[in-house]
Parts: structure tokens; sequence; C-alpha cells
């Protein structure tokens, strides 16, 4: 156990260690910044090597995938290209014209080669700062033409984390319900809303899914043998563990980086919430309190518990120190605040108000319960946030309309627009722990 | 006489189940019987001799009440107010006529609010019943509990009268 403990400590210390490094070479985008200047960017399409169809195919596709994927971040201001002077498909990738590039306003840029040879493609991609004449990326992908998204995914985190000194956005997954199918089914995609693959099928009701740090377990609340039950999921293999205590198993939240999670278990009498090994075994318990105590919410570090608990009456969000017990109430605005969800960087909580007009509405709060700004403002039901593995978006339901449906906003509540386009309703959307590729 | 008396049962509840769905609707014992007599003849000949089933029609109506009347909460709360102890002790008096029944009580609610904290105060307003309903002497072993949350709406309307009728806790006969 304390040889397990050294490992998470060196991890997260290295992973800060390389962050500020990061950062601090590169301040193009500070995502603590509210009122953020979207860097423009040109993302040319990328210059086919032998000029074979595949080649021309891939070179548009490859460029528009990698201004979407970007575009998604609501960093960049990705620049038209009918106002490009310089043509980068006949243009030495290695080497732009950078005075043409400043003069239509962008100050970085993307160039990409794309050689083709049968179903093996090899794609170069540079990132330059077209100012100080630089190039700050340069990396050759080679593989399937079918890895295209993947190789274009993968350089889209390098990006983030040169420029913003956080990765993981790209490589992350979204588990929500849809109720598509016919019943309330548990889905993952990617975070752009792309691939949603059904997970459960057992026309029943599943709800409240939560992905693990490795992105290869899901836990969630299905009604498959009956009741409201606890059921573990490994994504890969399809091995399913059921909490089959009396009472219920609602609303898991896992540990970040390990295969333990919490959630509230009543079989007691009394909703209280427990900590679980990945394989369902009780580690402990650590609410006990009477009432409802739900939906737990771990810092990154895993030293602290951020849940709802109705202790005071009403439901308000508090936060528990994992050695000592003691909870703290952090939510006084309002008399209905739940789902909290806690900042990959650790310093805020997100969660869900209902507003005096009858409304819920998602507020963010200092962990330490100052600093309360609502995010979304008269715009139907908003409800279940949740922060993407950067912290640089937040994921949620919305009723805006009609039928409940995913949403992504900036964590300033920002750019606000749909993820999934799917038959049914979507709600519930849980984004994983970062996965660095 | 015996076998008739099984036929008209297995006849008569059925019946009974498709008409219970519609909730508070109060159907009348006759017309299921009379839907029933239609369709003993033509299964039996000759027709059911005319039989006494007073007895036997008051103990289905107190049955189906029994099902079809929920007992209603305020929004985020699971305290019983005077209508619905007043409900639960008419229930609690049939439990107890009928010691042989067991009952699911299902915790409902409205569509506001999140789902594991409906899910959590659904199984609190059905732990309401089943606590009122051990006081009145009714065994708790012969009650189960179940919280559907905010899935199992009986009004699919989003406004305060869709939401009053949705913030209930079922009773089914088991």
């Amino acid at each position: 156990m304390p040889a397990l403990l050294h490992i998470s400590i060196f991890f997260i210390v290295s992973m800060w260690y390389g962050f500020a490094c990061a950062a601090g070479q590169y301040d193009y985008v500070d995502i603590n910044n509210p009122s953020l200047k979207k860097v423009p960017i040109a993302i040319p399409f990328f210059k086919p090597v032998t000029g074979n169809a595949s080649e021309s195919e891939i070179s548009r596709n490859g460029a528009n995938m990698l201004s979407d994927a970007l575009a998604f971040t609501s960093y960049f201001n990705i620049l038209d290209r009918g106002a490009f002077l310089a043509d980068a498909q006949k243009a030495d990738p290695a080497s732009p014209l950078f005075k043409a590039w400043t003069t239509v306003g962008a100050e970085l840029l993307v160039t990409g080669a794309a050689a083709v040879n049968g179903n093996q493609l090899e794609l170069d991609l540079r990132l330059f700062d077209t100012f100080n004449e630089r190039q700050l990326l340069g990396r050759k992908y080679t593989g399937n033409v079918s890895d295209l998204r993947s190789m274009i995914l993968r350089f889209c985190n390098e990006i983030m984390g040169l420029l913003t000194g956080s990765t993981g956005l790209f490589g992350s997954k979204i588990a929500f319900i849809s109720s598509g199918s016919g019943s309330k089914e548990v889905y993952i995609c990617d975070f752009d809303g792309h691939n949603a693959v059904q997970i459960t099928h057992n026309r029943s009701i599943n709800l409240t899914p939560a992905l693990s740090s490795d992105g290869k377990w899901v836990a969630y609340t299905s009604y498959a043998k009956g009741k409201p039950e606890l059921f573990i999921e490994n994504i890969v293999d399809k091995r399913v563990t059921v909490v089959d205590k009396k009472g219920m198993g609602i609303s898991p939240g896992w540990l970040p980086g390990r295969f333990e999670l919490g959630a509230t278990l009543t079989f007691s009498g009394d909703p209280e919430i427990y900590l679980l090994t990945g394989n369902g075994k009780i580690i402990n318990r650590l609410t006990n309190s009477p009432g409802i105590d739900i939906s737990p919410a771990f810092s990154p570090d895993g030293k602290r518990m951020a849940f709802v608990s109705r202790r005071g009456g009403t439901p308000q969000v508090y936060i528990q120190d994992m050695n000592s017990g003691s909870a703290t109430r952090i939510t006084f605005h309002g008399n209905n605040n739940t789902q909290p969800e806690w900042s990959p960087k650790g310093d805020k909580i997100v969660y869900t108000t209902l507003e005096k007009g009858g409304f819920f509405n998602i507020c963010v709060i200092g962990a330490d319960g100052q600093g309360l700004v609502q995010l979304t403002h008269a715009q139907g039901d908003n409800e279940s946030p949740t922060w993407s593995p950067d912290g640089s978006l937040i994921a949620f339901s919305s009723t805006r309309e009609g039928g409940s449906r995913i949403y992504v906003m900036t964590v300033y509540g920002a750019d606000q627009r749909k993820l999934v386009s799917m038959p049914g309703t979507q709600s519930e959307p849980r984004w994983s722990p970062g996965v660095t590729n | 006489m015996k076998k008739l008396r099984v036929l008209l049962a297995m006849l008569v509840v059925p019946g009974l189940m498709l008409t219970a769905s519609c909730a508070k609707k109060v159907v009348k014992p006759e017309a299921a019987v009379s839907k029933a007599d239609t369709t003993a003849q033509r299964v039996v000949t000759p027709p059911p001799a005319p039989v006494d089933n007073s007895a036997q029609e008051a103990a289905l109506a107190a049955r189906q009440k029994f099902q079809a009347e929920d007992v209603y909460f305020a929004f985020d709360s699971a305290v019983l107010n005077a209508t619905a102890q007043s409900v639960l002790k008419d229930k609690a008096g049939w439990l107890k006529a009928n010691a042989a029944a067991n009952v699911v009580i299902e915790g409902n609610c409205d569509e506001r609010g999140t789902v594991a904290y409906n899910l959590a105060l659904g199984e609190r307003r059905a732990a309401s019943a089943k606590a009122f309903l051990t006081n009145m002497g009714v065994a708790p072993a012969r009650m189960a509990t179940i919280s559907y949350g905010k899935e199992k709406p009986v009004d699919p309307g989003h406004n305060e009268q869709a939401w009053a009728k949705n913030r209930r806790d079922h009773f089914v006969i088991k």
C-alpha cells in the first residue's frame, strides 16, 4: 500500500512538473483567462506527396478533421482557407513562407504532408509560430489509412499540451445515457461526440454512468435484475460485477487513477456513501449521517470528496476530508444543489442548482466555497455537469431544445453547443479522467 | 360448481389486470364480470348458473382500490401529510384483512432534480410508507420497497399538475 501511494504521488508530481515547463515555455493560450482571445490559426489542406487520389482526399479530410478538433476546444479561431495567399499544397511543408501567413492574420500555422502507398499512410504534421518564424512541433505518424483520425487527434493533443500545458482532451471519452433504442442504455463516445457506442443492451433502465481513470471500466445503476443496483462493467471484455446488496446501489464516482470508487448503498436502511474496490467489495463506509448522502466526487489527489447531503435540511454540496472524515458545507445559495464534480486542477467544483424560478442551472464554486459563478441561464433545465480531463470544457445535459440533449461549453460558460445528435433523449454525460496517448 | 368458480376467477383476474393500469379510474366489478360472462359463453356451455358474487366483488373492489390509490408527496419531501396518512390507514386495514398478501411499495418522483437524488428521494418515500404501515401493525416482512426515482412518471407533462401526480408511492400486490 505505501509503495502504491509513492508511485501515485510521483506520477502527480512529475505531471505537474511537465505542465509547468510546457506552459512556461509557450504562453499562447491561458485557459484560466475568462476573457480569452481566440488564437488565429491557419490550417491549409495538406500537401499530397506523390499526388495520388487517396492523398488528395486525405489532405482535405485530415486538414478538416484537425480544424474541427482544434475549433472544438474554443481556444482557436480557425482562419478561412479562402483568404490564404500561399498554396500550402505546393509549398514545402517544412519551410512555409511566414509573411504570407502573418498577412492573413495567422499567429499559428499547421502544415501537413500525406503520403499514401496502398493502405499505408505516412502523415507529417508541423506547428509553426508565424510571427517568430519558428517550428514549435513536428511529428511523423505512420499507419493504416483508417488511422487518420487517431493521428490527427494525437497531434492535437500535442498542440494543446504545448500551448496550454494540459493534455488529455482528444483521447478522452464521455459516457452518457441515451433512450434512442427504446430504453435508457449506457453509451460511450469520443470527446467531440463522434463514434458513439452502445455499452449496455439489457432493455431495462440504466442510469448515472461513470468512467474509470483508465477508461476501461464503467460503473452505473441498472434495473436489469429488478431493482436499482450498482453494476461495474469492463468495457473491453464485457465482464460485469453486480454489487447485489439489499436496497439500492447508486451514484458511482471513481477515484482518479485508482481502481476504486465511491457509491451510495442503502442496505443499512439509510443511504450512505461507501468506498468500494473496482471489483465491488466494500473497503469502508465514508459517510455516517441519517438521510440522503449521495454523489461522491473525488479531488484529483484523492484526498477529499465532494458529495450531496440532506443533513442540513436541503440537498447541498459538502466536502469531506478523506483522512479526518470531517465534512464542510460549501453551497449556501439556493435550496437544491446537487451533482458536484471536481475540476481536474482540483480548485473548483461544478454542480447543479435549482433556481428560484424553478429551473436547474450549472454553477461553479471554489473548493473553498468562494467565487460562485453561474454558467447557464434561461435555456431550459441544465444538469449533470462534467469537466473535460484537461479542465478546459464542461459537458452537461440541457432541455433547451425540448428533450434532454448533451451540450458542451468552456469552463466560463462560453460557446455552448450540442455534442451528439442521436435519436431519443441523451442525459448524464460523464467525462473520463485524462488518458495520455 | 367449484370448477366453475375457478374458471370464473381465471377470467375475471386478467380482465382486472387489463383495467388496473388506468390509474384512479374505479372499474365497476359488474363490468368485469359481464365481460367475463361473454367470454365464458364462448368457451363453456351451458352458461354459468347465477351465483351470489357480492362478497367476492367487494373483495376484488377493495383489492383494486388498494392498488389504484397512490400516496402523494410535496416537492423534495418524503413526509406523509394528513391525506397520505389517511390513505395509508386504509391500506393498513386491507393488509391486515388480507394476511396472505405481500406488497411492493414503489417510490416515485417528479422530473425535477437529478437522477441520483431522485432515486434516493424515491426510496425515502417508499420507506416512509413502509414505516407508517409497520407502525399500524403490518409485518415489515410483507412489504418490499423499490425506488423508480423519476424514471416512471404517470403523467409525462412538464408542469406542476403533472409533477404533483408523479410524486407518489404506488402499491403493487405480489
